[in-house]
């Protein structure tokens, strides 16, 4: 019997880039706008960033039905989260709870791969990374995507992260001030549209701090 | 040896005949028998298939257009079916792919909209609800590996808010200004991101339209001349009676189409 080829794939991927950088009282997370399917354009204008709670965003890319469907599912236990402990979640418990969903479709995952951006129990700027199937840490910054192998070895360049195996342990928390980590994030972005045919369009960022959250916009290459 | 004998795909278990033929030297010829097993297919393929739908946003609401060709694999068996529908009082629902899969996504649609007559609360579920419940319901079958073979494109408007969104057979979903399937998302969104603008009069947003599909017509071989235009405003839907664009083949590049590339290809 010659080999059965499936007709169809349930999964595809739908492109795009995600950074997220931690700061000592702000985290920044952005993502570009763009939505592909193959050698098409989707659309030029798809946010990948959602508010889950007060005090964290995710960004995340690759397949955009499981994307979305995840992201109802953590709204979702977050309303509950609030209706039974009436306080929002904090990052950490967000980051603990997106592991926990991916790892529950560990065999037939949520084709998405996430950045969590936002602020510690203690005010301070913490970045969670994901891969699909839910294995995560906490670090200073992280890119996940389409462009990230562009931009995770500049980041590591620019933001000189120490060694998780140094005692006593350092802060990968960047040092920059809110305005350098965006421009720095602008910078990321604008050197990956030159290259990675997904990202592209436009880059959304979102800042959140003390003072609540701030959304900027920049136009990226469209080609 | 075995060789295949060519099987429908139908749901998750199916019986598939091989021909068992012996092979080599047997000491008795052997008949050729058929040796069945009980397999599980998950796939599918889609049998009767609509091609584009390509739709806009206008100053007044929203416009579709559509052929009315169902194609049977490369025979383009059918030549009137309806692939726009109005569902409820506010939206439009426009399928490409596999026309039973669309028909039983309208009956899906009837017993929602029927639901929603009944608690007879003066609310009505607009488009950006019908969007969303398409996409649950086409992310929901392609998780049990069983898609509804379709791209739809939902348009509407409700409150002065018009809407117009795209859902796949696996569940992608976005929303735009301007939206097509298939094939018209390689030849008409091309044209529509050139020349769409905010507040296209109707005439426009028709004239943009045709030119799409009449792109379409040239270069799709599943297209058909013989379209319907769909139009939903807040005062409600209007999809129009069929009807064919003029075309052209006089162009010169068609009359010696191997001009420039004499030879056996």
């Amino acid at each position: 019997m010659t080999k059965q080829h499936p007709a169809w794939s349930p999964y595809d991927n739908n492109g795009g880039t995600c950074v997220a950088i931690a700061g000592a009282d702000y985290c920044v997370t952005a993502a570009d706008t763009r939505m592909s399917t193959g050698y098409s354009i989707l659309s030029r204008d798809y946010s990948k960033i959602i508010k889950l709670a007060d005090k964290c965003v995710m960004a995340s890319s690759g397949f955009q039905a499981d994307v979305k469907a995840l992201q109802k599912l953590l709204a979702a236990r977050h309303l509950i989260y609030q209706h039974q402990h009436n306080k929002q979640m904090s990052c950490p418990a967000m980051g603990q709870l997106l592991s926990n969903t991916l790892y529950y479709k560990r065999f037939f995952p949520y084709y998405s791969f996430n950045v969590l951006g936002g602020l510690d129990n203690e005010g301070k700027g913490c970045v969670y990374t994901y891969d699909a199937v839910g294995s995560y840490e906490r670090v200073g910054y992280s890119s996940q995507g389409s462009g990230s192998t562009l931009i995770m070895p500049f980041l590591d360049n620019q933001l000189k992260s120490p060694s998780p195996l140094l005692l006593p342990a350092q802060d990968a928390v960047t040092p920059l001030s809110e305005a350098e980590a965006v421009d720095l994030v602008k910078t990321c972005f604008a050197s990956a549209t030159e290259r990675d045919i997904y990202t592209a369009n436009k880059l959304e960022i979102v800042v959140l701090n003390k003072d609540g959250i701030h959304r900027e916009y920049m136009e990226l290459r469209k080609d | 040896m075995t060789r295949d004998i060519d099987c429908a795909w139908a749901g998750p278990w199916t019986w598939v005949g091989c021909l068992n033929k012996s092979s080599g030297k047997s000491r008795q010829a052997q008949a050729p028998t058929i040796v069945m097993f009980l397999v599980q297919q998950d796939t599918e393929l889609p049998y009767v298939t609509g091609t584009s739908v390509v739709a806009l946003k206008y100053k007044d609401g929203i416009l579709m257009a559509a052929d009315m060709g169902g194609s049977y694999g490369s025979t383009i068996r059918y030549k009137s079916v309806e692939r726009i529908k109005p569902i409820g009082k506010h939206s439009l629902l426009g399928a490409s792919g596999e026309i039973s899969d669309f028909q039983e996504l309208l009956r899906n649609l009837d017993e929602l909209i029927l639901y929603d007559n009944m608690w007879d609360d003066g609310n009505s579920l607009g488009p950006k609800e019908l969007h969303s419940y398409l996409t649950r319901v086409m992310y929901n079958r392609r998780n049990k590996f069983d898609p509804l073979w379709n791209s739809l494109v939902l348009g509407g408007v409700k409150n002065g808010q018009k809407y117009l969104g795209m859902v796949s057979m696996i569940g992608v979903n976005f929303e735009d200004s301007h939206v097509a399937t298939g094939f018209g998302n390689h030849l008409a969104r091309p044209i529509l991101r050139d020349e769409w603008h905010e507040n296209l009069s109707y005439e426009d947003g028709v004239k943009l339209l045709e030119k799409c599909m009449r792109v379409l017509l040239y270069r799709d071989r599943s297209a058909v001349n013989k379209l319907q235009i769909a139009k939903i405003t807040e005062e409600g839907t209007t999809i129009s009676q069929p009807y064919a664009l003029k075309t052209f083949w006089g162009f010169t590049a068609f009359q010696n189409p191997t001009a420039g590339a004499e030879g056996s290809w």
